[in-house]
């Protein structure tokens, strides 16, 4: 099968790859690029792992094409800190210790992130629902919430 | 001091950043094969022709390997040689492995492993417990019966009486990093293996059998799971041994990680029971007698039901004590995935029959359903239940077992904590003023209606298998003072890791930052127990704590003997070692004591002491000692739908002196949330061909973000362990889970709400069952 030349920025770098049709952007990542941030939880965009940004929207990448990304920007949970400085929600699900075997971190993070883009200023019940697409089964959620409240509380603050 | 202080998991600037290490994210050689299971599509038939041709006819596709095409054992299972790696003749369930596709993706393996022509004789599947029973289809030759007293009579004697019986459903794990392993081979026919398990010696082990060689021709390493839950304490194997068989047979790396759906329908999960009960008791709520009938479905391999099924009869008693008891357990061979460890490991199912008989007792007579349960909780230990002195193991004054303290196993309550801790729930929590707001919201309204309801925990502590009860360690100090941390325990999640790092780091007085935790590794820490039972800190800290305090007496021996000093007047603190009036960094230390041709590597072993059990006469003392908790949860329906939530949790757990609060409290959270989702949303379903429906986060629904409770307050009880474990703290991995029946409690309790009738709820309680439950008590069809 012919192979697809795509062009992307992913966290900011220009990328170019090959992929095969029916690759997915987490395929892409993952299996061709080392990018191993996003993780597969189900395949079928129910958990929420794999979740990235493609132009400033929130998607699983277990369900766009790789050929899809042609033109677009990706971000992933890679690009979230700037070098060795962390990113505010970043160190918050530190503090907050929101996090346990952290498999789902990465997708939450990004969520979480693209979330607070949207809206600083969020309601508990709108931090809630809006992660209610990324399951974590070991934290029980509470601390992922509180770490997330927190921190748009403190950009808030600083903006 | 570095324990007791609520640290990050190791990990967490790794798991925030993306860059911890999961088994599928080993960069792997060029040229690495993947691999995917051909399945079953039938419960129970014999195999009368198996064409492979198309599958090794498709892309990618390297090898196709049945059961014939293994060169040495075929067998996977944890305990009973009972589970071939691939069917041989007959396949048992619907998802059962029966061939081997090795391919050169992963996906081109699992679109090859869907081509396979296999065909059949069907025979009859055993699905359901009557058909189990009506087959004598188990394990074991009958029932399991523990007891104390002669229950018939008491019950039929005393003055009011309840029976019931329900439905008590299973549990998919849904770690979200699914089942993954890895295999290199190494030279001289050695192999590799990365695999996601708890139980890194039994995946050696295994794959070692598979292969023909002796166990240390196989090297097993797991620095990280994504979560494990008792879901890969033995499902693991399979992916281990299948890996290695084919890089043996390729002579190329092999990695095989199942698909969502795969795991769920090959995997094993929590045993669903049924329990039936009968209950005598004083017109106080006393018990007097209570017959428990425990009918476990344990799939079709025996995999670990022996055990999860006995630790569900000792946990029938929970808090209480139980005059005279009998509680019998049938363990059922049925055509369905072999139902294998799960958080609690029995505990919870033995629990929730208990506490269903306390709260049907409750509203036979009306009372609160809290005072039942203080009337007939365990006598207070000797001495008092409060903040235990610290070196106490307060054994009455006599040998003499006091009546009221013993379980029907006969082991003596000495630690029982919830007289005190049911106390400050109480008054934390609000519950009287907030028991008596639901019933006035209750009597004005009608298509809403609230329910509360608390419920304790008392779990054993220690494998119920004892030669389980041991660890290993292994501590170097390099001569920069620098430490490298190993032991036989597994890091899935829980801060284990963490926990023992800084045992580590308090008995050489450093900081963590100089120790380095490193991948449990069967090369260096060699025939471990799993890590479950909750006993991962408790076993492992402790290992660990000896290897260090080997190395620190030799290196104190040496600094005292050089400074013409007394061995008692070195002292290790704050990175730095003090000898006599002299003083040193640990890193100057470790250089001395390496310059004076000192050992600085030590293993270190422990073995729980005090446990002793007889599983077949049901006596003895399985556990070291009891961890416990309890939780109130509020929740609210709708009479209309069923639809249901839980407004609040009030939650208050013992974890000894924790070694690390902000781990514990995570634990204790994530597990009530886990406990409330086995009991109220995750449904299991099987069609009447045996085949599980549920097999997706789409079908299988686990408690979301939305899910978790309005108001959640959980604290821990600080008491210390009375028994002398790592800096007298608790394991906190599995009990927290069963703070979850509350929840289910609760719905019932807003059930009952709209009539007279007891609601006799099944669990899972589903929106339906709610729905259901409310139409039986309202309007009694």
């Amino acid at each position: 099968m012919s192979k697809i030349h795509v062009t992307t920025k992913i966290n900011g770098d220009t990328v170019e790859f090959l992929c095969d049709p029916r690759e997915t952007v987490l395929d892409v990542l993952r299996d061709r690029l080392g990018l191993t941030g996003a993780k597969e939880g189900c395949g079928t965009g129910d958990c929420g792992a794999c979740s990235v940004t493609l132009d400033g929207r929130l998607v699983c990448s277990c369900l766009v094409l790789g050929a899809e990304a042609d033109g677009k920007e990706i971000g992933t949970v890679e690009g979230i800190a700037q070098g060795e400085d962390l990113h505010p929600l970043q160190e918050k699900f530190i503090e907050y210790a929101a996090l346990q075997c952290g498999i789902c971190t990465p997708g939450i993070l990004v969520a979480a992130k693209s979330l607070l883009e949207k809206n600083p200023d969020p309601t508990e019940e709108q931090v809630r629902y809006w992660l209610a697409g990324n399951l974590c089964r070991c934290t029980g959620y509470d601390k992922i919430i509180r770490a997330v409240m927190d921190t748009a509380a403190d950009l808030r603050e600083a903006s | 001091m570095s324990v007791t202080i609520p640290l990050p998991h190791d990990a967490a600037r790794m798991h925030v950043t993306g860059t911890a290490r999961y088994v599928d994210d080993i960069p792997t050689p060029a040229g690495s094969l993947h691999l995917a299971f051909g399945l079953s599509p039938i419960a129970r038939g014999r195999i009368t022709g198996l064409d492979l041709d198309a599958v090794r006819a498709a892309p990618g596709v390297v090898a196709v390997m049945t059961a014939k095409d293994l060169p040495f054992a075929n067998d996977v299972s944890p305990s009973a040689h009972d589970e071939p790696l691939l069917a041989e003749d007959e396949v048992f369930y619907a998802g059962q492995p029966v061939f081997l596709v090795v391919a050169t993706s992963h996906l081109a393996a699992r679109k090859a492993a869907r081509l396979g022509d296999m065909r059949f004789e069907d025979l009859p599947a055993i699905l359901t417990i009557e058909q189990a029973l009506a087959a004598d289809s188990r394990f074991e030759d009958g029932p399991r019966v523990y007891g104390r007293g002669d229950v018939g009579p008491a019950i039929a004697a005393a003055p009011r009486q309840v029976e019931g019986e329900f439905e008590l459903g299973g549990q998919e794990h849904f770690y979200l990093e699914g089942q993954v392993a890895l295999a290199l081979p190494q030279e001289g026919g050695d192999m590799v293996v990365h695999s996601s398990t708890q139980h890194p010696t039994e995946i050696q082990h295994k794959v070692a059998e598979a292969l023909g060689v002796p166990m240390h021709g196989v090297r097993v390493e797991i620095r990280r799971m994504g979560g494990g839950f008792g879901g890969k304490e033995s499902q693991g194997n399979a992916l281990a041994v299948a890996c290695a068989v084919a890089a043996r047979a390729t002579g190329r790396t092999c990695k095989m990680r199942y698909d969502r759906d795969d795991d769920m329908t090959i995997t094993g999960k929590r045993h669903a029971f049924r329990i039936a009960y009968r209950a005598g008791f004083e017109d106080d709520g006393r018990l007097i007698g209570v017959d428990f009938t425990h009918y476990a479905i344990c799939g079709w391999a025996m995999d670990l039901s022996l055990p999860v099924a006995d630790r569900a009869m000792l946990h029938a008693d929970n808090a209480y004590y139980l005059p005279t008891v009998r509680i019998e357990s049938h363990r059922l061979k049925t055509n369905t995935q072999s139902a294998t460890a799960y958080r609690g490991f029995g505990g919870p199912q033995g629990m929730v029959g208990i506490e269903r008989v306390m709260d049907h007792i409750a509203h036979d007579l009306g009372l609160d359903p809290v005072l039942v349960r203080q009337r007939n909780y365990y006598a207070a230990p000797v001495g008092g239940g409060a903040a235990p002195r610290p070196s106490a193991s307060p054994r009455g004054i006599s040998n003499k077992k006091e009546a009221g303290r013993v379980t029907p196993y006969g082991m003596e309550v000495e630690d029982f904590e919830l007289q005190g801790m049911t106390n400050a729930l109480m008054e934390s929590s609000g519950y009287a003023a907030r028991r008596a707001a639901i019933a006035a919201w209750n009597a004005d309204n009608a298509v809403i209606k609230k329910g509360i309801a608390f419920s304790p925990v008392k779990f054993g502590i220690s494998f119920t298998l004892t030669h389980l009860n041991q660890a290993g360690a292994l501590v170097h100090v390099y001569q920069d003072g620098s430490v490298h941390l190993n032991h036989g325990g597994t890091e899935m999640g829980q801060g284990l890791f963490q926990k023992v790092a800084q045992v580590a780091a308090d008995r050489f007085g450093i900081g963590l930052e100089a120790v380095k935790i490193t991948a449990t590794d069967t090369g260096k820490v060699p025939n471990t127990s799993a890590t479950a039972a909750s006993s991962g800190s408790d076993l492992n800290g402790m290992a660990v704590k000896a290897a260090c305090d080997t190395i620190r007496d030799r290196m104190a021996a040496f600094l005292a003997e050089r400074a013409q000093a007394d061995v008692s007047d070195v002292r290790f603190a704050d990175g730095r070692v003090f000898v006599g009036a002299d003083e040193m960094s640990f890193a100057e230390a470790a250089a001395a004591a390496y310059q004076g041709r000192i050992s600085l590597s030590a293993t270190g072993f422990y073995k729980t002491p005090k446990v002793a059990w007889d599983r077949i006469k049901g006596e003895g003392r399985p556990f070291f000692y009891f961890a416990y908790g309890c939780a109130v949860t509020e929740v609210a329906i709708d009479t209309r739908t069923g639809e249901n939530r839980i407004l609040r949790a009030d939650l208050l757990h013992d974890a000894g002196a924790s070694l690390n609060p902000a781990l514990d409290i995570g634990q204790v959270e994530g597990a009530y949330v886990q406990g409330a989702g086995w009991l109220t949303t995750e449904e299991l379903v099987w069609d009447d061909a045996g085949r599980l429906r549920t097999h997706a986060p789409s079908t299988y629904k686990i408690p979301a973000c939305s899910d978790r409770p309005d108001v959640f307050n959980v604290g821990l009880w600080g008491a210390v362990n009375r028994e002398d474990t790592i800096y007298r703290s608790k394991a906190v991995g599995e009990p927290p889970f069963m703070l979850g029946i509350s929840a289910w409690l609760a719905l019932s309790d807003a059930v009952a709400a709209c009539g007279t009738a007891y609601p006799a709820m099944d669990a899972p309680a589903t929106a339906e069952e709610v729905w259901r439950a409310v139409r039986r008590v309202r309007d009694g069809v």
